[in-house]
């Protein structure tokens, strides 16, 4: 078929010379690149022993703060679910006890509070409609894992360790 | 006096009975050139006149007088003249005069939307949406009161209260007795029941309904679950109330029934109201007659994955022969 762009260019192979049917330098050559890469500084990095430093707007697992007394601050309001365009975030909202007032700083907070890690894109939707600034991406890559129901991940992995517990 | 007097709202003419207000000849017209009204409800007698949003520009004031009516006019108090041409969102003054009345109805408001009931179908809300600017100016402390409980169904919040005065009239002409009103005068006035007496008759949880915002919830579906997440379905029973249609909207999540509201029409007004037997006490779907999905409104938030074909609601029986077989799939998807 005639070729659209005329830029075909037609390989034409030539008969090997002397110095190439004897493969010796060839090798060498070879190896010679192999061998020096022993020496340069290696493009990999051991994962997840060591991990790369991260963009600034990376997004990874999500994290559910605290304010500054340590009271949770989500409230359940919904939003972050509402906003999920693979609807990965499911919660049950409770009202609040007196006796709880310094676990939790509004009257509403999230009982339960599930993302599915399976479902989950990371496209930070849920972050920019959070009116409460409880939920941010700014966690590590979500790890892998051999069951399903292992990656429905609940309050237990979401939220931040307490004031004290953080050092 | 009952013949046609012609109305002009926009420059949209139209031709309503005498006597008629000119929020209403709008809403005869509909669409976009209707007022908003946060305290003027078309059910309640003595309704209106309170939260100014609804105010329009009068320019002509009527084919015999063709001055202009000095003041910008609350539509729902004022009834058309004949000639009379009224402008609404076409004016730039009327639509700055509402964006500042939105912002003082909110300066004593909490902006609590996302702990509050209401939020996703709040007047006040959508309100503040169309008109309201993004943050507030207002700088010092706002009003608060501990919240009430109205007998054991009804919630009230008097912090997100904007006195519009719907209740107390709901209380007043829907109820046969009122035990509940408005209490001190000015910034300090409050809805309140008198020594925290319940409110306690057929048909006081239509309260709930015409509140405008948060203010009175219904406190059987308190924080169970967010409006747009529910699916309001219309459905009916033969309520043996002789006041009551027994015609509402469920509002489901999943195959339960979360809450029973009177049905609403366009303007966010009642069709009729209902008893509390049918609001409080059917919760079950063998209680109601489903008709059809209830139509929302696309701007509304709760048309979020709302379908309006009918289908039944599925209830899944567990098979426990399937799940016997299955148990370690089973188990492997399932967290608790």
């Amino acid at each position: 078929m005639e070729s659209l762009s005329n830029k075909k260019k037609v390989l034409e192979q030539k008969p090997l010379s002397f110095m190439e049917r004897m493969y010796l330098p060839a090798i060498a050559k070879g190896m010679g690149i192999t061998i020096s890469h022993l020496f340069k500084k290696e493009a990999t990095v051991r994962y997840p022993e060591v991990e790369r430093e991260f963009s600034t707007n990376f997004r990874g697992m999500h994290s559910l703060k605290r304010d500054e007394n340590g009271k949770e601050r989500c409230t359940a309001c919904g939003l972050c679910a509402l906003s999920c365009p693979a609807e990965a975030i499911t919660m049950i909202a409770a009202e609040r006890k007196p006796e709880e007032k310094h676990l939790y700083r509004e009257e509403k907070y999230a009982a339960t509070y599930e993302i599915n890690m399976l479902r989950c894109i990371f496209c930070g939707l849920c972050e920019e409609a959070c009116p409460k600034e409880a939920i941010y991406l700014d966690g590590p890559i979500v790890p892998a894992d051999y069951l399903r129901k292992d990656f429905i991940y609940g309050k237990d992995k979401l939220v931040e360790a307490p004031l004290e517990m953080k050092k | 006096m009952s013949e046609k007097v012609k109305v002009t709202i926009d420059g949209i003419t139209v031709e309503v009975d005498n006597g008629t207000t000119i929020l209403n000849a709008a809403r005869q017209i509909g669409g976009d050139i209707v007022p908003p009204a946060m305290c003027y409800y078309s059910k309640l007698q003595g309704s209106g006149g309170k939260c100014r949003t609804c105010i329009v520009k009068v320019t002509k004031g009527s084919e015999k007088d063709p001055r202009p009516m000095p003041k910008l006019v609350a539509s729902c108090r004022t009834t058309v003249m004949d000639g009379m041409e009224v402008l609404n969102i076409t004016s730039p003054e009327v639509l700055e005069a509402r964006a500042g009345v939105v912002e003082i109805l909110l300066i004593n408001h909490p902006l609590d939307c996302p702990v509050c009931d209401q939020a996703g179908e709040c007047d006040l809300q959508n309100l503040g949406y169309e008109h309201g600017l993004q943050k507030t100016r207002y700088e010092f402390e706002r009003r608060t009161f501990e919240r009430i409980d109205i007998g054991d169904k009804i919630q009230l919040h008097m912090n997100r209260c904007i006195l519009c005065y719907r209740c107390v009239f709901t209380a007043d002409q829907i109820t046969n007795k009122r035990v509940h009103g408005i209490l001190n005068r000015g910034d300090h006035s409050e809805i309140s029941t008198y020594i925290q007496q319940a409110v306690d008759n057929d048909f006081s949880g239509n309260v709930i309904d015409v509140c405008p915002v948060g203010a009175l919830t219904d406190k059987t579906f308190r924080f169970k679950n967010r409006v747009w997440f529910t699916k309001p379905v219309d459905a009916h029973r033969d309520c043996d109330h002789e006041k009551c249609s027994g015609k509402v909207t469920l509002w489901y999540k999943g195959a339960d029934v979360l809450r029973v509201t009177a049905r609403k029409d366009q303007f966010g007004e009642v069709e009729d109201f209902i008893c509390n037997t049918c609001r409080f006490d059917k919760k079950a779907t063998a209680d109601w007659v489903i008709e059809r999905p209830t139509h929302i409104d696309d701007t509304s938030v709760i048309a979020s994955n709302h379908y309006e074909t009918l289908k039944p609601l599925h209830v899944i029986q567990p098979n426990e022969a399937l799940q016997a077989a299955n148990e370690i799939e089973l188990h492997k998807t399932v967290k608790y």
